[in-house]
């Protein structure tokens, strides 16, 4: 199969056309970032800074809550992927070995869970967590996390648990040794990798979530990145762009490295559920 | 999937006299695994849902100690008697539709040339990924940055090529804002629908493909032919599934807009959101949320009945 120099060259300036608008609004967030304020209110705004600068880095910390917004972003989403991943190892290998109607069960779930808007869940979640004086609180917020993580986790972790051959279980069964002996010694090593995928993928989530944030939580003080953002985009004038960039930019680095280490795990474990059906 | 059953396995390993107790056993023993995850989202997810659909049915209001109850259809008369109502949801599903079928075009081109063998693959897979990690508040950040009516670069590159001569205030425009908003949508969703696609296309079986080469088949017939058939299973469920995030979407266009100007973009969810936490119309904006349950399901059961009607 040939393709012709023409369709190759086509292909090419499509390709580059993709590069532009996937890549350029990445590159206007880092050039404005490190921009000094001079230059951001020039009327023609050049491509990259001419002078390269921490300063917008030095007064974002400075200046807002970014350090205590941070800390409370960091503090959610490790209890949330701490959490949900002991909360669905359990019967992620259940649902991986029973084999039963569960297994339905949460695929239906996770479907139904997309289908639905937040809205009605929001409501009675909070309702709920006034009642329980969870509100305004991180516990409340990683209670919620940990929950909305649960379904797409158990579905990645069982996928993770099927891979491991069960004759090698039946063995140990047979030499005597108990089921809890078996997790431990057997199952538990080779879930490592997709335990620790899987934990990543509940911090992804829990750090960029937003709705949930807004609605449980009022109180400056535990405001986490994202809530912190939007309220700064609210004040923003030419001067504080710089600023709000670098701040833009600090929250999406931990995302984004934990992100390129599991995205192949990530996208094999989504579509684990139209293969094996 | 192999059909594994249960209860002939203990008869054959253990001693004859203790088969139901062991039945029972693996019973228990699947409750007990299931139990740590069935809690919580009984508690804080099948409940919430269920009481949130309720609450549609009710006059209840945000606050202490108010009591509610049922009004039937009250919320639902007035919705229909709501001219905000039949704005949001005009605009939520102008922009349900065009995000998704940019989203898709856009991102089965951009699979097809990755799955082409070109070059520069190491620089365009991750650029391809990166808007899917980033929190959707950052994206909006990303864009008010390049929407930005005095230092943003859209107006400053439009200037330079000739094509504007005052800067324009994309996202406070009557006209523009919603195109604006509707741009990002489409950037911020692409990587899993390309990801999606990308996957199908790889498994459709390449000696197919060599086959009708040789058999004279041009690109858009070997598209037709080979490529289409084996990758529409996943191109309808990806789809879906884009419909109905970007019917439900908040984040992005909350930071964006808020939702103006003059209610231009305001989606369904920020309109529930600001009668919910804005007015404490906890009863109105959960009925709200069961209109939109209720556009899904039917714009997704036609969708899916006429695919599998055509399928057939």
């Amino acid at each position: 199969m040939r393709t012709s120099p023409g369709v190759r060259a086509a292909q090419y300036v499509a390709l580059f056309g993709y590069v532009v608008f996937l890549g350029f609004p990445l590159l206007w967030l880092v050039s404005t970032a490190f921009k000094p304020p001079a230059e951001l209110s020039q009327l023609t705004p050049t491509l990259f800074p001419v002078d390269w600068t921490w300063s917008n880095f030095q007064v974002a910390f400075a200046e807002s809550q970014l350090p205590g917004a941070l800390r409370n972003s960091f503090v959610v989403a490790v209890a949330t992927a701490i959490i949900t991943t002991l909360v669905a190892l359990p019967a992620a290998y259940a649902i991986a070995r029973y084999r039963s109607a569960v297994r339905n069960a949460t695929i239906g779930w996770i479907l139904i869970s997309q289908v639905f808007p937040f809205i009605l869940i929001v409501i009675p979640v909070f309702i709920v967590l006034k009642q329980i004086g969870l509100i305004n609180t991180l516990p409340g917020l990683v209670i919620v996390y940990v929950v909305w993580a649960l379904p797409f986790t158990l579905w990645m972790l069982q996928g993770y648990v099927a891979a491991i051959p069960r004759d090698l279980e039946e063995a140990a069964s047979t030499d005597g040794a108990n089921r809890f002996v078996i997790l431990r010694a057997i199952i538990f090593p080779l879930l490592l990798p997709g335990l620790v995928a899987t934990s990543m993928f509940a911090f992804i989530n829990a750090w960029n979530e937003f709705f949930f944030a807004l609605v449980i939580i009022q109180d400056p003080a535990l405001q986490t990145a994202p809530l912190l953002l939007a309220r700064y985009v609210g004040a923003e004038g030419s001067v504080n762009l710089g600023p709000l960039a670098a701040t833009a930019l600090i929250t999406t680095l931990p995302s984004l490295i934990i992100f390129s280490i599991i995205q192949r795990k990530l996208v094999s474990g989504m579509l684990s559920g139209s293969v094996k059906g | 999937m192999a059909a594994v059953t249960q209860a002939p396995q203990p008869t054959r390993t253990r001693p004859p006299k203790r088969p139901p107790t062991q039945a029972t056993a693996n019973r228990r023993a699947l409750w007990f695994l299931l139990l740590p995850s069935l809690v919580p989202v009984v508690l804080f997810s099948v409940y919430p849902l269920l009481n949130g659909i309720w609450l549609g049915f009710t006059d209840a209001q945000a606050g202490y100690q108010v009591d509610y109850h049922f009004n039937g259809l009250d919320n639902y008369v007035r919705l229909l008697k709501d001219d905000v109502f039949w704005n949001s949801f005009k605009i939520g599903l102008i922009w349900a539709f065009s995000v998704t079928i940019l989203q898709f075009v856009l991102a089965l081109g951009l699979a097809l040339l990755l799955n082409a063998g070109l070059r520069f693959q190491w620089l365009v897979r991750p650029l391809a990924l990166v808007p899917w990690a980033m929190p959707s508040v950052i994206v909006a950040i990303l864009w008010k940055l390049i929407y930005h009516p005095d230092a943003g670069i859209l107006n400053a590159v439009l200037k330079g090529l000739g094509i504007i001569d005052t800067n324009i205030n994309w996202l406070g425009s009557f006209e523009l804002a919603l195109p604006a908003v509707i741009v990002v949508g489409v950037w911020a969703g692409m990587p899993q629908t390309t990801v999606t696609l990308l996957a199908g296309l790889q498994n459709t079986p390449y000696e197919l493909h060599e086959a009708a080469a040789l058999d004279g088949a041009n690109g858009w017939q070997r598209f037709r032919t080979v490529t289409w058939p084996a990758l529409r299973p996943i191109a309808i469920a990806i789809t879906s599934l884009d419909f109905v995030w970007n019917f439900n979407s908040f984040g992005l266009v909350y930071v964006l807009t808020e939702g103006g100007p003059g209610g231009r973009t305001q989606l369904p969810m920020l309109f529930a959101y600001q009668r919910a936490f804005g007015n404490g119309e906890f009863g109105y904006a959960a009925a709200l949320g069961n209109a939109m349950v209720i556009v899904i399901m039917a714009i997704m059961g036609a969708y899916l009945w006429r695919q599998l009607k055509e399928a057939v």
